[in-house]
């Protein structure tokens, strides 16, 4: 690989487009995630600690569920979920098509994070809230949810980053933006420059959304 | 107002079966406060859990006036739930909400009016004395001020029933009684039946009306703090007494200390008016024997005065005879002891 570096090599235009089409397919992506993956993730925590054994039994299947979406590598996840990609969103390939790999590799990894996040709630609190008479929804709502706020934009934080990598891998089966620019430039192209500027861009994102992340856990810890 | 009928509740784990609670029986009469102490695993706090159904019982019937608790539906239970204020060990708050939004929260479950609920959290505030404090978080609260809230938050829906677990065991001495005081003053003014659960003689004999003990499941003693305390009839309940003033010991000492061939050494108790009269000084006067004091205690239980002190009379054995006549016919009662 030549490491020879021309920074006149880079289109900064085509960086600004792929720069935009990584944050499209990150925001669409974090938000799905946040849509399918607190709701499971809350079924997760009920479920595995219902009084009833049907509720524990579809647990474990559940579990197993999202133990297995969650082993395959996301390269691969991509790859082996282009039929049902085309099934969603009528094509595998672009911003379009990454999405729904996106959002089924990460939902299962923020579900596990909000799990972990809603056990760490003082199980006292919740027997305070039943011997108040609220109901169940109350309580997840009213209390878990609130009471695990800044566990939860943690975990959402550290899945956000995930998919910011999730995002520069498609760049090897054509989903587009920076990670697209990294692979055909610097990869196979040996423009070693365009590769650089793509993965300090990529930092940048990271750093940026793992400090507001962080001022928010701050913002909303009480203890 | 509760009446507790026969009840069991048992774990299962695996193919272990452990029982909690044997067949407990008891009675609260309406604004009564309500004492049960027991050593941790007694069984104290699955019994005040049965009561609003935290636990749910094995069998027997929990009743709160006309309501049988054990057969409750889902969402009666709820209703019922909120007429129950509930106050714990570790106060239970929620970290992530305001004083103001702790004490609201009962109401906000209710879908109470947002001006009746700024009403009702201003009059609990008020009541228990952190009204300036109605913006700080848990966090920075003290223990004392966290139970507090924990109290204001079980009242604000106007219960009828508070349900104490150990609501002071968590604080220094100090804070305890000012804690106590609160709950006195909370059933005097509001008549509510307080039920505390504790493991220290001290909390039952400052507020309580009545008291059970509870050993291994089952309801050991109960009846009249005043009758419990003074004349225990189970050695746990002596044994809960004892630790209070950690006397047994030093008393044996004193009784087998040198002492005159004719004497006689008795337990002596003042209920109520009697405690602070000059009975005992007019009766040796009369009778013209000897006394010395082994041991002594002149305190209250709740609100009556009472003494009780070991002393060994000394003196002729028919003087002393007349002595303790003439104490038992001024209403003392007094016990021989060996």
């Amino acid at each position: 690989m030549n490491y020879d570096l021309d920074f006149s090599q880079v289109n900064w235009d085509e960086f600004g487009k792929a720069t935009a089409e990584t944050l499209q397919m990150l925001g669409y992506s974090s938000l799905f995630t946040l849509i399918l993956g607190l709701p499971l993730g809350v079924i997760l925590f009920l479920w595995a600690r219902s009084s009833s054994a049907g509720l524990r039994i579809l647990y474990s299947i559940l579990s197993v569920i999202v133990n297995i979406l969650r082993s395959v590598p996301f390269i691969i996840l991509i790859i082996a979920l282009i039929p049902v990609t085309k099934e969603i969103v009528q094509t595998s390939i672009g911003v379009r098509g990454m999405i729904p790999p996106l959002v089924i590799g990460a939902a299962p990894f923020f579900a596990r994070l909000v799990e972990t996040s809603l056990r760490e709630v003082d199980r006292g609190i919740i027997e305070a809230a039943q011997a108040m008479g609220a109901s169940t929804w109350q309580i997840v709502y009213k209390v878990i949810l609130r009471e695990s706020l800044p566990g939860l934009i943690a975990g959402f934080t550290v899945t956000v980053i995930a998919l910011i990598s999730y995002t520069a891998m498609s760049g090897l089966v054509g989903g587009g933006g920076l990670g697209t620019l990294a692979v055909n430039y610097g990869y196979y192209r040996y423009e070693t420059a365009v590769m650089l500027v793509a993965i300090v861009l990529i930092v940048v994102m990271v750093q940026l959304i793992q400090v507001i992340g962080d001022r928010l856990v701050i913002h909303f810890t009480r203890k | 107002m509760i009446t507790i009928k026969n009840l069991v509740k048992t774990y299962t784990s695996g193919s272990k079966t452990t029982t909690a609670l044997n067949g407990i029986n008891l009675d609260i009469g309406k604004g009564e406060i309500f004492g049960i102490i027991g050593h941790s695993g007694a069984g104290k706090s699955t019994l005040i859990r049965c009561i609003n159904m935290l636990e749910q019982p094995t069998s027997g019937s929990v009743w709160i006036g006309e309501t049988d608790m054990t057969r409750l539906g889902k969402s009666q239970l709820q209703r019922q739930r909120r007429r129950i204020g509930m106050i714990f060990q570790h106060f239970n708050l929620l970290s992530s909400a305001t004083v103001y939004d702790n004490i609201a929260f009962p109401l906000r479950l209710e879908r109470m009016p947002r001006t009746e609920i700024d009403r009702k959290v201003k009059e609990m505030l008020e009541l228990v004395g952190l009204t300036e404090h109605a913006k700080k978080y848990p966090a920075q609260l003290s223990g004392g001020q966290k139970q507090r809230v924990g109290i204001a938050r079980a009242l604000a829906t106007d219960p009828n029933v508070l349900l104490c677990d150990e609501a002071t065991s968590a604080l220094d001495p100090q804070t305890t009684d000012s804690i106590l005081r609160l709950l006195l003053d909370i059933n005097r003014k509001l008549g509510l039946t307080i039920v505390l659960i504790t493991h220290e003689m001290h909390v039952i004999q400052s507020i309580c009306d009545k008291v059970a003990v509870i050993h291994g499941g089952i309801i050991a003693e109960q009846g009249p703090v005043i009758d419990v305390f003074l004349k225990p009839k189970e050695a746990i309940t002596r044994d809960f007494i004892n630790r209070e003033s950690d006397t047994g010991e030093a008393l044996n000492e004193a009784i087998r200390a040198p002492h005159p061939e004719s004497s006689r050494t008795v337990k002596v108790t003042f209920i109520g008016d009697l405690t602070y009269q000059s009975i005992m000084s007019q009766t040796v006067k009369e009778t013209g024997v000897e006394f010395a004091i082994l041991q002594g205690t002149i305190s209250r239980i709740k609100d009556t005065p009472y003494g009780q002190l070991v002393v060994r009379f000394e003196g002729p054995a028919e003087s002393i005879e007349r002595t303790l006549k003439r104490l038992v016919e001024q209403r003392l009662e007094v016990e021989e002891l060996q």
